[in-house]
């Protein structure tokens, strides 16, 4: 039973992993950029849990910058997909444009709010 | 302007000072050590050739000898003045008043080209200055040398022409097109004239100078009043252009008059107490602190010493308070304004009675006894009927000689208010405790109010204190000061002040203690006793601490009222004040530095990720345009970007919200133009290959 759990589980990473590859690599970079993004956020949670909270908005900055910016990227992901039928007529250009343009505008706030 | 308004400021103020009765003081030492403060010359000179002869004028008539010496410099500028063809009437006149003081040695020929310039003027004047400038000048050349011809040849035309600029009530016009008329111009219209009869080579038409009499008359029925008997002129208009204040009026009028008496024969139908008012006047501002009032005060008292209509005779006297112990003698002085001694005159006491009740007059005409050594007119010993008090004696000068009538002034009778003082004795003072019920005396002390006291007694609040004491005058009659006090302070300071009656012959204050409990707040305890008696005329005035009593008082009820709290110390308000301490909110505790440094190298590790998995998938830059132009947009919009960036740092750092924001404008039109031009033409290219 164990064992053939962890056969199943193998077997489906590695069906996983094979279908993942098929993936464009831009919308792979994509996927990076939102794990990046994730992963400093969540160094940021562990070291407010360890310390506390004070400064509370430097913390929220930093948190909701990355998260801010994960939640940008996995749109422009959905915007720049090919098998989405519905951004079809949307060049990825404009949605690379409307992706940096809105993260200016998020960093700003951000920086504001930094203190 | 501002001087004399200053002067007439200091007048009002004396005035106001002197109000009830007034003594007038003649010109004495102070005022010759303020001259010399006054007309101080810097560099060796006075401003101009006027300055000079006020200061020469006000030395000379105050007698004093250590003077500023100003000769040789003077001399030069009057020479100049003279020799001078473009100097004006005005300047002529200055520098001649000058010479007739210093005898400068000036040509004669100068003298005569000045006077027949200056006649060639007076036949040609209009305006009333330019006529008392030169006829003054000429009159200053006859006196100066006898050797020039200064007369007038039309002495009546030139008198008339000038007469014709005179009002109705006395006053005169500057010219004939200005209708305003001046007091001021009239004394300057009076010297004028007067110089004209003075330089006339034919005797005058008599009736001119009658009606000019007539016109000094009227003039002075505009004279104006104080209440202390001083007689002043003021102009009557405040906004003419050249306003003169009351002193420089009054004294100008002064001027006139005098100067036309001494020409002309026969009197002139003053009376005599409006000339003494004058003197009172010029007197009464004491030391002006300007040259210019100074020297008109000091000229017109001068001026009025020596005049032919009347000379007025100021009484004072050394002292107005006189002590009955001491003996001291009433003694009066009657000079001249400018303090010389007087002719032959004896001074009478008419009357004298207590202020403040005019019915009762104490004294009734005395003679005072006159000192020739000392100058001094006195009475030896008071009557019997004056005793301490304050008093009005009424004095009247009487002339011995018939003859001095028509020449002083005297001005009828002048009140004084005196004051005469006395040791007061104090007779009988002692101070006791007595019982309430029975009446009898627990404990007595006499008391030496003129020396040291220092009585110890108790007392309960069913006992009375009692204090008495008589007092005399010198003369032996019952004295009643103006403040008896007796006061007694608690040790906490708590004072409680009671005034001393009086009943007939006795002082006597009984304090019941049974009564005084709820004002004394039932405080039990010392009180320090303090005694005063104290009167303007009582020469041993005095305030003493008597001694101490001990005051035994029941415990106070609940509903009782509390002693006041003590007034602060004023000076406690000027001292240092507490220190006041900020509290500040305590920082937040902070992680150790190391776990902070720890966590921000942790941050960079998912970018290390990030950058290897970049890696990893074999991202490549072939899609970046490789044609020069796209190529450069393709830098520029990724320099922009990292600009903006930098702003956000900066504006983190330093900047703050308005200069980001205007930046931030500007960057990001610049952004949006590379932007678009790089984007679409990577969309374009896309395309392209798409189709193809």
């Amino acid at each position: 039973m164990a064992k053939s759990t962890s056969k199943d589980a193998q077997a489906l990473i590695q069906s996983l992993r094979s279908a993942y590859a098929a993936t464009p690599t831009n919308l792979k970079i994509i996927d990076l950029y939102v794990v990046f993004a994730i992963f400093t956020a969540l160094i940021q949670v562990v070291y407010m849990a360890i310390v506390g909270s004070f400064p509370f908005n430097a913390f929220l900055s930093g948190v909701l910058s990355c998260t801010g910016t994960a939640v940008l990227a996995v749109c422009l992901r959905i915007q720049v997909n090919k098998e989405n039928k519905e951004f079809k007529d949307l060049p990825p250009e404009r949605a690379f444009a409307d992706f940096v343009l809105c993260n200016l505008v998020l960093h700003l706030v951000i920086m504001n709010f930094l203190g | 302007m501002a001087g004399s308004l200053a002067g007439f400021l200091v007048l009002v103020l004396a005035v106001s000072i002197s109000e009830a009765a007034s003594i007038f003081q003649p010109i004495s030492d102070s005022h010759r050590s303020a001259a010399l403060e006054l007309f101080a010359p810097t560099d060796g000179s006075f401003g101009s050739l006027e300055e000079t002869y006020e200061a020469l004028r006000t030395f000379e008539i105050l007698g004093i000898k250590e003077k500023p010496d100003i000769t040789t410099g003077s001399c030069q500028s009057v020479s100049e003045t003279l020799g001078s063809s473009s100097s004006t009437t005005e300047d002529l006149f200055h520098a001649l008043k000058v010479n007739s003081i210093l005898k400068c040695n000036v040509d004669e020929e100068i003298f005569q080209g000045v006077a027949s310039g200056l006649k060639a003027v007076v036949n040609d004047a209009s305006s009333l200055l330019d006529f008392y400038y030169s006829i003054g000048s000429l009159v200053l050349i006859k006196d100066q040398t006898s050797k020039v011809d200064a007369l007038l040849g039309d002495a009546d035309g030139i008198f008339r022409s000038i007469k014709a600029l005179s009002q109705s009530d006395g006053r005169w016009r500057y010219s004939s097109n200005n209708p305003e008329s001046s007091t001021y111009a009239a004394g300057l219209a009076l010297e004028a004239l007067a110089g004209v009869v003075s330089l006339a080579s034919s005797d005058l038409d008599q009736s001119l100078i009658v009606t000019l009499k007539n016109d000094i008359v009227k003039l002075f029925d505009s004279i104006e009043k104080y209440d202390d008997g001083s007689f002043y002129f003021d102009e009557k208009l405040v906004d003419a252009r050249e306003h003169q204040g009351p002193l420089s009026t009054t004294s100008s009028v002064v001027q006139g008059l005098t100067a036309f008496a001494s020409v002309t024969s026969g009197s002139i139908n003053l009376p005599g107490d409006k000339i003494l008012g004058l003197a009172k006047f010029f007197l009464g501002i004491g030391i002006p602190g300007n040259p210019k009032d100074f020297f008109n005060q000091v000229n017109s008292l001068a001026i009025l010493e020596s005049n032919r209509v009347s000379v007025p005779l100021i009484l004072s006297l050394p002292a107005t308070v006189l002590s009955l112990t001491k003996k001291d003698q009433l003694k009066v002085k009657v000079n001249t304004v400018l303090g010389s001694s007087a002719p032959p005159l004896t001074v009478k006491l008419v009357r004298a009675f207590i202020s403040g009740s005019k019915d009762s007059s104490v004294i009734k005409s005395l003679k005072l006894e006159f000192d020739p050594e000392n100058a001094v007119h006195f009475l030896d010993v008071l009557p019997k009927s004056v005793d301490v008090g304050s008093y009005q004696f009424v004095f009247e000068i009487v002339l011995d000689d018939s003859v001095d009538k028509k020449v002083y002034a005297t001005g009828g009778q002048t009140q004084v208010p005196i004051f005469v003082t006395g040791v007061v004795k104090i007779d009988n003072a002692e101070i006791a405790v007595v019982d309430s019920d029975l009446g009898s005396v627990e404990a007595q002390k006499k008391l030496d109010l003129a020396g040291e006291n220092s009585v110890s007694l108790s007392a309960n609040h069913l006992q009375k204190l009692r204090l008495s004491f008589q007092l005399t005058t010198p003369l032996g009659s019952i004295f009643k000061p103006h403040q008896a006090f007796l006061k007694l302070r608690h040790e906490t300071k708590v004072e409680h002040i009671f005034v001393v009656g009086n009943s007939g012959k006795q002082f006597e204050i009984i304090l019941d203690f049974l009564g005084l409990v709820e004002k004394f707040f039932y405080l039990s305890g010392r009180y320090d006793i303090q005694f005063t008696v104290g009167d303007a005329v009582m020469e041993n005035s005095f305030l003493q601490d008597v001694g101490r009593v001990e005051l035994d008082l029941p415990e106070a009820p609940e509903k009782a009222p509390r002693p006041p709290l003590q007034p602060v110390d004023p000076y406690s308000r000027y001292g240092p004040k507490a220190e006041i301490t900020h509290i500040f909110r305590a920082p937040e505790k902070r992680p150790p530095k190391e776990l902070s440094l720890a966590f921000l190298g942790l941050t960079l590790l998912p970018f290390i990720g990030f950058l290897i998995g970049l890696l990893r998938i074999g991202v490549n830059l072939k899609n970046f345009p490789t044609s020069a132009l796209p190529a450069t947009f393709a830098v520029l919009f990724h320099l922009g970007i990292a600009a903006v960036l930098l702003l956000y740092v900066l504006f983190w750092l330093k900047l703050d919200l308005f200069t980001t924001l205007k930046t931030l404008g500007f960057l990001g039109v610049f952004l949006m133009f590379v932007g678009h031009r790089i984007l679409s033409h990577l969309a374009s290219t896309s395309s392209k290959l798409k189709s193809a």
